[in-house]
């Protein structure tokens, strides 16, 4: 058994005010912490949107659509085929676009360049453009994302 | 008793002023060849004055979100009178400020002034230079343009690439999953309450260290001439805030800041896009990264590298080692040139590869 410790009231005191202190550091900075971390928002759960119509994009163009709340990029190809990506760049963020005169998809910030199917030629993006599917009813140009 | 002199009376007969008094005139400056970088850091705080006052002026008339914020300050610039010059001076001054700071540490750095005792005047400088790099990201969001827009997406994902906190830092600079009007918010709450609540408090510590320890002297000088701080080296420090205040004014009126265009989160992000020429370099370096080093993802390199340079920048003065015995190391000044002749390398890299056709 071992001997019981006494300590001194002052010793007492003094270990209530610390663990005071503490737990009123700790009441005051957690609602803080929490509140400055902003609440979760309602991501939209898109999975499928109208991209263009029929007849609006050209062959070797491509246009910039709404995916949710993200941008998607849609492309004609040279061979007349309907191409669709995330149009987020892997690497940081930016908004990739179409390069007309060199068949691929090129990011501005960091000179990233995709070919057609999404993947990495060059650059910095460590990972290809998220490919979505393109499919066409009547005259609307659906994309949506792979199940 | 004339009235100047009875209002100085009066705050002597209550409050103990004479100390305050006799510090400043028995305070010296040391005088020497390489007196001239002793102002600089002068030069920093007359620059941090001006964007106070510019900035408070600019809050009377812009709006903080993603709908107003281009408008008005649309609106400053070609609606309110010398609102154009208001914020021009607010954006040449962001810049120099942050040239001024860069001139200031540098010198400090090479005339080795962080020697003990003065650790923690170089640390708590350091820490300024890094909140005056906030303050610039920051307030390059606010007026809401294409530029803005994208350089803050670049800037917030870079801020998530830090391993383990990074998300929670990215999420919480964002205020979402992507920079968008809760952005703007935040941002311009950190621009105009939490920097300067930040930056005053370590301006203050920095100051009274430099008060209480006096001007460090370089290794190299033997003179022991001085002059008094107050008035001499004050005066003198007053021509040099005249000089500044000129030279902003002038640049403001000659070459005023532009505005560009709104941002559309939905536009593909233009060519030539390029941040602030103070994070230049560290642009430039995450565009030369490969995608992967040694199986690692590239930004995650650049990103750990940079982290660690800002750390050893901290640290300077206790890993300069024999600096603390009050000698000087080739290898110390080695690393100084070479990290100043990185930046100006890849700035300058960047700004030729910016402007080529």
């Amino acid at each position: 058994m071992c001997p019981r410790q006494r300590i001194s009231r002052r010793e007492f005191l003094r270990y209530l005010l610390k663990s005071g202190g503490v737990a009123f550091l700790g009441a005051a900075i957690y609602p803080i912490a929490r509140y400055l971390y902003p609440p979760r928002g309602v991501e939209s759960s898109v999975s499928t949107v109208v991209a263009a119509t029929l007849g609006e994009l050209a062959v070797n163009t491509a246009k910039i659509f709404r995916f949710g709340s993200r941008p998607g990029l849609l492309i004609n190809t040279p061979q007349g085929e309907l191409k669709a990506f995330s149009a987020v760049c892997t690497h940081l963020n930016c908004t990739v676009q179409y390069e007309p005169d060199n068949s691929l998809i090129w990011c501005a910030c960091h000179n990233g360049k995709y070919d057609l199917n999404g993947q990495v030629i060059s650059g910095p993006p460590p990972r290809p453009l998220e490919a979505y599917q393109v499919n066409v009813r009547g005259e609307e140009i659906l994309v949506s994302k792979p199940a | 008793m004339r009235p100047l002199e009875r209002l100085r009376a009066f705050f002597r007969e209550r409050y103990p002023l004479g100390g305050l008094a006799e510090f400043a005139t028995h305070k010296t400056v040391p005088v020497h060849r390489h007196s001239f970088w002793y102002y600089w850091g002068g030069m920093t705080l007359a620059l941090i004055g001006m964007q106070i006052a510019s900035g408070v002026l600019l809050l009377l008339y812009y709006r903080p979100s993603a709908q107003e914020a281009f408008e008005s300050v649309r609106f400053i610039m070609t609606k309110v009178q010398f609102g154009w010059l208001v914020r021009s001076v607010h954006a040449w001054a962001a810049n120099l400020v942050i040239f001024s700071a860069m001139v200031h540490l540098a010198s400090v750095f090479f005339l080795k002034a962080y020697r003990p005792p003065r650790e923690l005047t170089w640390v708590t400088g350091a820490v300024l230079l890094f909140l005056l790099m906030g303050f610039g990201f920051t307030g390059y969001l606010l007026p809401w343009n294409t530029l803005a827009f994208f350089a803050t997406k670049v800037g917030t994902e870079i801020a998530g690439v830090v391993p383990v906190m990074g998300p929670i830092i990215q999420v919480f600079l964002r205020g979402g999953s992507d920079v968008g009007d809760v952005t703007l918010t935040r941002f311009f709450w950190l621009h105009i309450a939490i920097l300067p609540l930040m930056v005053v408090g370590v301006i203050g510590l920095h100051l009274v260290m430099v008060q209480l320890q006096g001007m460090s002297k370089p290794l190299t000088v033997r003179e022991e001439r001085s002059i008094p701080f107050f008035p001499n080296f004050f005066l003198r420090d007053l021509i040099a805030w005249a000089l500044i205040l000129g030279a902003v004014l002038s640049v403001s009126v000659y070459w005023p800041a532009t505005l560009g265009e709104k941002a559309d989160p939905f536009a593909p992000t233009p060519a030539g896009i390029q941040p602030e020429w103070y994070f230049l370099w560290m642009f430039q370096t995450l565009k030369l990264v490969p995608g992967h080093v040694f199986g690692l993802e590239g930004e995650l390199v650049a990103v750990g590298a940079t982290g660690v340079a800002g750390l050893a920048l901290l640290l300077v003065p206790w890993l300069d080692r024999p600096a603390r015995r009050g000698r000087s190391h080739w290898m110390v000044l080695a690393a100084g040139i070479l990290a100043v002749l990185y930046v100006v390398g890849m700035t300058g890299y960047a700004l030729w590869i910016g402007h080529r056709p």
